[in-house]
């Protein structure tokens, strides 16, 4: 993954030989509890999909379309591709191209996250409606709640590109909100799949 | 071997960082120096100690005798149940964090924690938590009532009969804040512990604490989420219509407890594997040996904490949807890597120039009693065995044997052992004598019946027995014993607000240690280390001691005889 490039700051500390610097490193961990997190959810999603009465899943009367989760999908997934091109900006040292791709990607999300409550105004079934209703929104919802939260990281990121705080060489900010952004990338692109495609 | 501690004395007083003074109320509620957070921790988590040891008191008052009638059914179930879960989240867990925060960034040279300021979070999420958890009392029907395991659905939302009410859902949320605190406080430990080491410590010269703190960051930071999306399912049963743990609905109540053990058996490790790096760093220093084995002893704590993903059924034998051989073989695998640490402390204690102040006694008592809870608990993990005893208060002994006889009395050691170093002041010797023996002879008073009450078929979380000649004298045994630990405590606690202030004077290297803590001042200055000694073994300060002794060995010996002295 180049964005966990080293930079100069972090070349060399106490003499030994460089590596992640300390703030990417705390974010990778992050990122690895966030995996558990998920893979607690998806943990219960599958143990109850293997136990469905009947084998039948997702359960009678429970009708999931595709095709608007699939363009907002799309949509999401371009929105890593906005950020990496955020990210590369300011490693050229190049702040207007962070601050532009930066609202770009911001905007691409709150279109993901609108396209998200869009969806759920169009199904026919609630949390209440037994274990799938149940599971649906949680791993959606929760998965909403992190878009969320890297859109707040996003903002954060943004304000402070627009006063100027990053430079060249001083960025880590910027790559931790791009990895967390492509881990939420990357849970939506499994959870498309299980719900909506491989169901 | 006083000298370079007065000089970074000396330096300290003048330093301007030393000269403007807050309030020392505000200096805490603001501070983001491990040390204060450390500090803050112990005090937290000791008081939790005392809150949680209420809780038994009252369990064990309403045991004593057959019948018992001190409290009611409903409020007993609350009791046991706030007593584990203050004890395992609140008290035994931040207390390793706390130590941890204090001695971690001083034994690898650092100048603090990597994020000083989630740091202070992770601590303050904790009363947080706390508060949360314990305010059940005020709502309708109480605190949670369904043990600290918390089993679906009996605590959902659909089932009038256990714990329905709001209590439960301030105990999900309690735990949620406190698992938050704890894999927040893991990702500080491991870039501190990756990132901040002093030039020349390679990982294989880090201290024993310091490698078992760092592999209890990593079980720390990966069950603890799962347990998180446990409680947040829970949470959505309870209170939004859910269905995942309930069968009525289609759901899977063991599903709960396969996600429950994910994270609570790892964090059994996460509980006693500071407890095994702390005695690694007490029998050493007391034997005047270095510890026997130590890339063996790294490797075990690694192997100890990579099984201990793979074991968590074993507390799930009898729901028979589990896979009894795997789960009994893996946990058995656990012994070996145990039996090479025990190997390697006795092989540390052999032939060594033994000395027994408090820390050693307390070590020696953990190392014995801890014995006992891993041999008690290779009988549970046996699956024909654990059908008999599954539920009993065989396991309570079991769970009591590990984390009061292996934890409780380590957090013990390290309070004697690293007392000196946070206030410059030992503790007081022949109190801590007494506290020892009272706690030893209080602990297996009320803990070793339970071996007998389990066998004998008493199961455990009953809130009344009849009449029984087997149960009631032994019964009446733990009861007298849990009262002794109570007493116990008081010796301890009066010490240590003494010794705060009158306390013998410690100076910086007290016991003649080896790690990089017992090279600064007591307690350290704010920046931890003014200088710091070449290091180019797991023990500087053991290097640097006899480098000394030799120079002085050399001085003395060129003085007597000049013709012989080296050019």
């Amino acid at each position: 993954m180049s964005s966990i490039a080293t930079t100069p700051e972090t070349a060399v500390e106490g003499g030994r030989p460089a590596g992640m610097s300390m703030p990417l490193l705390g974010m990778v961990l992050f990122i690895a509890s966030e995996v558990m997190f998920f893979g607690g959810l998806f943990g219960a999603y599958f143990n109850l999909k293997a136990e469905a009465a009947g084998g039948v899943w997702p359960p009678e009367g429970i009708d999931v379309h595709s095709t608007i989760p699939g363009i907002f999908t799309v949509i999401l997934i371009i929105s890593s591709f906005t950020l990496h091109a955020a990210v590369n900006s300011i490693k050229r040292g190049n702040n207007r191209g962070l601050v532009r791709w930066t609202v770009i990607t911001l905007i691409l999300g709150l279109v993901f996250l609108a396209g998200q409550l869009y969806d759920y105004s169009t199904l026919d079934f609630t949390i209440r409606d037994g274990v799938y209703g149940t599971l649906f929104y949680t791993l959606t919802g929760f998965h909403g709640a992190h878009v969320f939260a890297g859109l707040v990281y996003l903002f954060i990121v943004l304000i402070r590109a627009s006063t100027g705080q990053f430079t060249r060489h001083s960025h880590a900010a910027v790559e931790g909100a791009s990895l967390y952004w492509h881990f939420v990338d990357v849970v939506w692109i499994v959870l498309f799949l299980i719900l909506y495609v491989l169901k | 071997m006083t000298t370079h501690a007065e000089n970074i004395g000396a330096v300290s007083s003048k330093h301007p960082v030393m000269a403007k003074k807050p309030s020392p109320i505000m200096d805490y509620l603001t501070t983001t120096d491990h040390k204060k957070i450390g500090v803050m921790y112990l005090w937290f988590s000791f008081g939790m100690f005392l809150v949680g040891g209420l809780f038994a008191l009252i369990v064990r008052t309403q045991l004593a005798t057959a019948d018992g009638s001190f409290v009611d059914k409903d409020r007993y179930n609350q009791m046991f149940t706030m007593h584990g879960s203050i004890m395992l989240f609140l008290f035994i867990i931040p207390m390793w964090s706390g130590w941890g925060n204090y001695i971690v960034p001083l034994q690898i040279g650092a100048l603090d924690m990597a994020f000083p300021r989630i740091n202070a979070l992770s601590f303050w999420l904790l009363p947080v938590g706390a508060v949360t958890i314990l305010s059940g009392y005020f709502t309708k029907g109480g605190w949670a009532a369904n043990g600290w395991t918390a089993y679906q659905p009996i605590s959902g939302a659909h089932q009038a009969a256990q714990s329905p009410g709001t209590g439960m859902d301030l105990w999900l949320i309690g735990v949620l804040i406190i698992t938050i605190a704890s894999s927040l406080g893991a990702i500080n430990f491991l870039v501190t512990i990756f990132k901040m080491r002093a030039p020349g410590m390679t990982m294989f010269r880090m201290p024993v604490f310091t490698w078992n703190i760092a592999v209890t960051s990593i079980l720390a930071l990966l069950a603890a989420p799962v347990l998180m999306s446990a409680l947040s399912m829970a949470f959505i049963d309870r209170n939004y219509g859910g269905s995942i743990f309930d069968p009525n609905t289609g759901g899977n109540a063991i599903l709960w407890q396969n996600l429950f053990w994910f994270y609570s058996h790892p964090a059994v490790y996460i509980m006693i594997l500071p407890a095994f790096g702390l005695i690694s760093e007490v029998l050493p220093v007391f034997s005047r040996k270095p510890l026997f084995g130590y890339k063996a002893f790294v490797f075990a704590t690694m192997a100890i904490g990579a099984l201990g993903f793979s074991v968590w059924a074993h507390h799930m034998f009898t729901t028979g949807a589990v896979l009894l051989g795997f789960f009994a073989f893996m946990t058995s695998l656990i012994a070996i890597p145990t039996g090479v640490k025990f190997f390697n402390w006795l092989a540390t204690l052999w032939r060594g120039q033994l000395s027994f102040p408090t820390p050693m006694v307390f070590a020696l008592g953990f190392l014995s009693m801890f014995l006992i809870g891993g041999i008690n608990g290779m009988f549970t993990a046996q699956p024909p065995i654990d059908y008999a005893l599954h539920d009993t208060y065989w396991v309570v002994a079991h769970i009591h044997y590990v984390l009061f006889g292996g934890s409780v009395f380590a957090v013990y050691a390290a309070f004697y052992f690293w007392f000196p170093k946070l206030t410059g002041r030992f503790l007081d010797e022949r109190l801590g004598y007494i506290h020892f023996a009272l706690t030893f002879l209080g602990f297996n008073l009320t803990f070793f019946p339970m071996h007998m009450l389990g066998l004998a078929g008493m199961p455990r979380r009953i809130a009344q027995y009849a009449q029984n000649d087997q149960w009631e004298p032994l019964n009446l045994v733990a009861t007298v014993g849990a009262f002794l630990i109570a007493v116990s405590t008081l010796p301890f606690i009066y010490n240590v607000l003494r010794s705060m202030k009158h306390g013998a004077p410690a100076g910086s290297d007290p016991w003649e240690a080896n790690s990089l803590e017992w090279w600064t001042t007591s307690p350290p200055p704010v920046y931890n280390f003014a200088s710091l000694p070449p290091i180019r073994s797991e023990r500087p300060v053991l290097d640097m001691r006899l480098e000394a002794q030799a120079r002085d060995r050399l001085a003395a010996e060129t003085k007597l005889d000049p013709g012989t002295a080296p050019a």
